[in-house]
């Protein structure tokens, strides 16, 4: 194959076969230019990343460690910095919050995803986009207005009271399934002689966390005080109306990515409605319903200013395990400190400890995060 | 399992399915508990809007023109009590944003969803972008605190001038910077390869192709992505309050376009709102203001969201 | 700039070839212009390789179809041409295509300029969502020209065959006219930047017998200008319009179920449907096989 044994109607160069240079400079520049627009995100996480560890560092080395535990509160301005103070303030806002919006959030994604027609659909959609539109600080408000002396205040106890039976009778039946299931299985022999001591274990951990649980809830309900401020459980309900439609968008995402064979093939079998969404729908979307909830919790944790607002604590606050009394998650803490003063003043640690907090917050909410993509992904791999 | 049973029980089982057809009420106790669900989360929507219309009419009704035009006082009875700050703390954080966000977040996206070539590092930085959208908001915070405020690695608390709108607003422009990056993605991944294909096919490079195809297609999108990040910033208060946004009282007032205000500490909606909420307990009448604000900063952000949406579901009926 | 950077490089230049004994010469070009020349042409999607071994001319002013059953590899030969397949990521073609002489892979080549002057039809019509105008305008814009639009758009039209359907609407949407005529707009649209070569991926897949008659006659009136290269799943268009054909197939390998694009032969279309060399060729042009 030579060239000269073709005859070529005209010959090009290679020369001829490229674009002006100003041209080809352009794209170079736009090229690089949206590289580094790229970046930009990159060096946001680092600087978040590096300014977290830095004060928390200075906080980590120089605390007195004695101090962060078991002390009488969160003190900031006088040293006193006891973790638990904060912490758990944080898991009752965020258990409240998702005992609110866990249900009504599923309930709305399977009732739009399963049962809604179209017309309904195109006016509840939007009206749900609308809820998740406003701003916390509206939530805040109305938590600290109307929650609080409406839902928390009068009703609270019997309220606290019925819903924390609820919540242990349907644990204490989910426990007895598994324990009669464990037990049935080693009976049967299917299960090797190790899963005796699994089955005692975890019916151990069912009674241990049934009985925390238990004493938990009957303390708070013979110690309760009406009080039609702000408490933790108003603060609860708030964010937990805040995170509905995120449960609910990404739940019915979920669904919606069911594929409708699966419904049809269901349907086709004579199963109703019901059946179909409660054996086929929600178990092929288990994933996404789960990172809807991991994503909601990861939000709650992360809410700042309606748990600052009827949370009804001030900058510093007492140990406290009720959801009837004020107190100061890690959000509020790091607000309440740098809010109203001319600078974050107090004790020497006073600064760092608001980064140490943040950095407690950054590593719980991204665990949870990246928890929760993976079952995203999961979800996008199915189907 | 149907092969086990006998003919009887067979019999039995479909005379029993049959008779449970006429009447489900276990379905439609299911269909009713799954409507509740939502009936009371559009109730409570519904009740918060009535609550804080209901409030705010002691200020808006009484003294509309002065409540938008007056500034943050001590009392609640204060006649010159009102928003004029906060909403001009609140408009240039917006511009701030539009500025900052929009054009690092779309052409990032741009980069991302076009140049960028598949391998470990641009999917380093997809991940990344994902996890920032997830950080609290008051990290961010923190964030401005120590870089716009304290200067503790640029001193960039010299260009800002510390406790300023400028750092409110570059610190929400950060926040929402991811979310602008996540929907324009989404709205460049929606473009018809057959449009990409014409486009090369004529012999246009690949930012020709995307100028001219990929940006005018995807605008519909990156404009509802922009429209719902702009809402979310303006919504936003614990950033602001830890880069000084001003709760107490604010001596300057300045004219709504005043640029060399910019730089002077500042208050914003979600602050005053904030602020006049805790002071509730004390002065009641500071309830009522707090709804006035709330409605204010509500027309803002629902006008935004609903924008949004509107122009999404527009074009999603469009292009079937 | 290209993926094509990335990849690993293992196009044989054609002075390089020139070095090697070549037996397996295609016969049809003996006296005629030739524009294209491929040499073992391979096409890889990351280790999967998609065409295997292609080498042929392309004879100038002539209408060349690329038939074969589907997933031979025919279209991803066609893309070859015009550098389709950089757009690809994971894509890697190895062997030699020259175009008029000159390397179409060597490295100071830009697929840009490439793309204007080896123009492409698509399958499916694909006018952007714009004027009918602003269409054909649209490739000459963005290599610059600025003047004397008018005239490039009313030529490429009449060219075209659409001029007198559309001289009274140029500024309504594209997407308004029916899918031929988008089609013969999208031909309109590639000759309008002045191409010298028409590659077409079935372009009357989505048109009716009547409407792709019209590209049919189309093709014909301009293949004096341009050199065609066409890719049908349909036998008597191959027929009909072409002067050479090449037959593909696939080769399908049981064991890892993996499919490979061959050329069988290529020769002149008369030749390839009365009298092919090769027995698939007969088969699948008879309608035993395909």
């Amino acid at each position: 194959m030579t060239d000269m044994s073709v005859a070529y109607p005209e010959r090009l160069t290679v020369d001829q076969l490229q674009i002006a240079p100003s041209r080809r400079h352009r794209e170079a520049i736009i090229r690089y230019t949206l590289l580094v627009t790229a970046l930009v995100s990159v060096l946001v996480s680092a600087l978040i990343v590096w300014i977290l560890l830095r004060e928390a560092w200075t906080f980590i080395t120089e605390v007195v460690w004695a101090d962060t535990w078991g002390q009488q509160g969160w003190f900031p301005r006088r040293g006193l910095y006891d973790i638990p103070t904060i912490i758990v303030p944080s898991l009752i806002v965020t258990g409240i919050a998702m005992v609110v919006a866990g249900p009504l959030g599923l309930g709305a994604a399977v009732y739009l995803s399963e049962y809604a027609n179209r017309r309904v659909r195109s006016w509840l959609k939007p009206a749900l986009e609308i809820l998740a539109g406003i701003p916390s600080v509206v939530l805040g408000f109305f938590a600290l207005t109307w929650i609080a002396p409406n839902l928390v205040g009068p009703i609270g106890r019997n309220t606290f009271g019925v819903i924390g039976a609820v919540i242990l009778l349907g644990y204490a039946a989910v426990s007895a399934g598994i324990a009669k299931a464990k037990i049935k299985q080693y009976r049967e022999g299917v299960a090797d002689p190790s899963a005796r001591v699994g089955a005692v274990a975890s019916l151990a951990m069912l009674v241990a966390v049934f009985a925390v649980a238990g004493a938990w809830i009957l303390g708070v309900w013979l110690d309760f005080a009406p009080n039609n401020a702000g408490s933790l459980a108003a603060a609860g309900i708030g964010v937990g109306i805040l995170t509905i439609p995120l449960v609910a968008s990404i739940s019915e995402d979920a669904m919606a990515a069911v594929p409708d064979s699966l419904r049809e093939a269901s349907a086709g079998l004579g199963a109703r409605k019901m059946a179909t969404a409660t054996t086929v729908v929600l178990p092929a979307a288990i994933s996404g319903i789960v990172a809807a909830f991991i994503v909601a919790i990861s939000r709650a944790i992360g809410e700042t200013m309606v748990v600052f607002m009827a949370g009804g604590a001030a900058d510093a606050a007492r140990f406290t395990d009720s959801p009837f009394e004020g107190g100061l998650t890690m959000t509020a803490a790091i607000a309440s400190l740098a809010s109203g003063t001319d600078s974050v003043v107090g004790e020497g640690l006073t600064f760092q400890s608001l980064y140490f907090v943040g950095l407690l917050l950054f590593l719980f909410t991204l665990t949870l995060n990246i928890i929760a993509a993976r079952f995203v992904s999961k979800v996008r791999e199915a189907y | 399992m149907i092969s086990r049973l006998s003919d009887e029980k067979s019999r039995a089982a479909i005379a029993a399915s049959i008779e449970r057809r006429r009447v489900d009420a276990r379905g439609l106790l299911f269909r009713t508990v799954l409507q509740a669900c939502l009936l009371l989360t559009l109730a409570l929507l519904a009740v918060l809007l009535i609550t804080v219309a209901f409030d705010s009419t002691d200020q808006l009704g009484a003294r509309f023109w002065d409540f938008l035009g007056g500034t943050l006082r001590s009392q609640s009875g204060d006649e010159q009590l009102g928003v004029h700050q906060a909403i001009y703390g609140s408009m240039w954080i917006a511009i701030i944003v539009a500025l900052l966000a929009f054009p690092i977040g779309i052409g990032a996206a741009v980069y991302l969803e076009e140049y960028a070539p598949r391998n470990r590092f641009t999917s380093f930085i997809e991940v990344n972008i994902r996890n920032l959208a997830g950080v609290p908001s008051i990290v961010y915070g923190l964030l401005g605190l120590a870089l716009l405020l304290n200067g503790q690695i640029f001193g960039l608390d010299r260009l800002t001038g510390g406790r300023s709108t400028l750092s409110g607003g570059i610190t929400l422009a950060i926040l929402v910077l991811p979310i602008v990056v996540i929907t324009s993605g989404e709205a460049f991944r929606a473009v018809p390869t057959a449009l990409r294909e014409g486009a090369y096919g004529v012999g246009a490079t690949k930012w020709e192709m995307i100028r001219t195809q990929v940006l005018p297609y995807a605008a519909p999108g990156i404009l509802t992505g922009t429209l719902l990040s702009m809402a979310r910033a303006i919504g936003e208060a614990a950033p602001l309050i830890l880069v000084g946004a001003v709760t107490g009282r604010l001596g300057d007032n300045p004219g709504l376009f005043d640029l060399g205000a910019l730089d002077e500490r500042f208050t914003a909606l979600p602050i005053v709102i904030t602020s006049w909420t805790q002071q509730s307990g004390r002065d009641a009448g500071f309830a009522t203001a707090a709804a006035a604000a709330i409605v204010v900063l509500l027309v803002f952000v629902l006008m935004m969201n609903s924008a949004a949406i509107g122009l999404r579901n527009r074009f999603e009926k469009k292009r079937g | 700039m290209s993926m094509t950077d990335e990849a690993p490089r293992l196009i044989e230049r054609p002075v390089a070839a020139a070095a090697e004994p070549q037996a397996a010469e295609p016969p049809p070009a003996a006296e005629r212009d030739v524009v294209f020349r491929s040499h073992d042409v391979n096409v890889y999607y990351g280790a999967f390789r998609a065409v295997r071994d292609v080498t042929f001319d392309v004879p100038k002013n002539e209408i060349m179809a690329l038939i074969g059953p589907s997933g031979c590899g025919k279209s991803t030969v066609l893309r070859c041409y015009n550098r389709m397949n950089d757009l690809i990521k994971d894509a890697r073609v190895t062997g030699a295509i020259t175009y008029r002489g000159t390397d179409l892979y060597d490295e100071r080549v830009d697929p840009v300029e490439v793309r204007r002057r080896i123009g492409m039809v698509f399958q499916k019509p694909n006018p952007f969502p714009k004027s009918i105008y602003d269409n054909v305008a649209y490739g000459p814009r963005v290599a610059g020209q600025k003047k004397g639009l008018d005239d490039v758009v009313e030529s490429s039209l009449r060219k075209a065959a659409l001029w007198e359907e559309v001289n009274d609407r140029l500024n309504d949407s594209a997407l308004g006219l029916s899918g031929g005529q988008q089609q013969r707009l999208c031909i309109a649209r590639a000759i309008a930047v002045g191409p010298d070569v028409l590659l077409m991926d079935e372009p009357c897949s989505a048109l009716d017998p009547i409407a792709t008659a019209r590209i049919e006659d189309l093709m014909q009136e301009i293949k004096q200008d341009y050199t065609i290269m066409i890719v049908t799943h349909n036998m008597q268009q191959a027929a009909r319009v072409s002067d050479t054909t090449a037959f593909f197939t696939a080769d399908v390998r049981s064991e890892n179920d993996t499919r490979t694009g061959i050329l069988v032969e290529v020769d002149t279309t008369q030749k390839m449907f009365s009298n092919p060399a090769d027995e698939r060729t007969e088969n699948y042009v008879t309608g035993r096989f395909g």
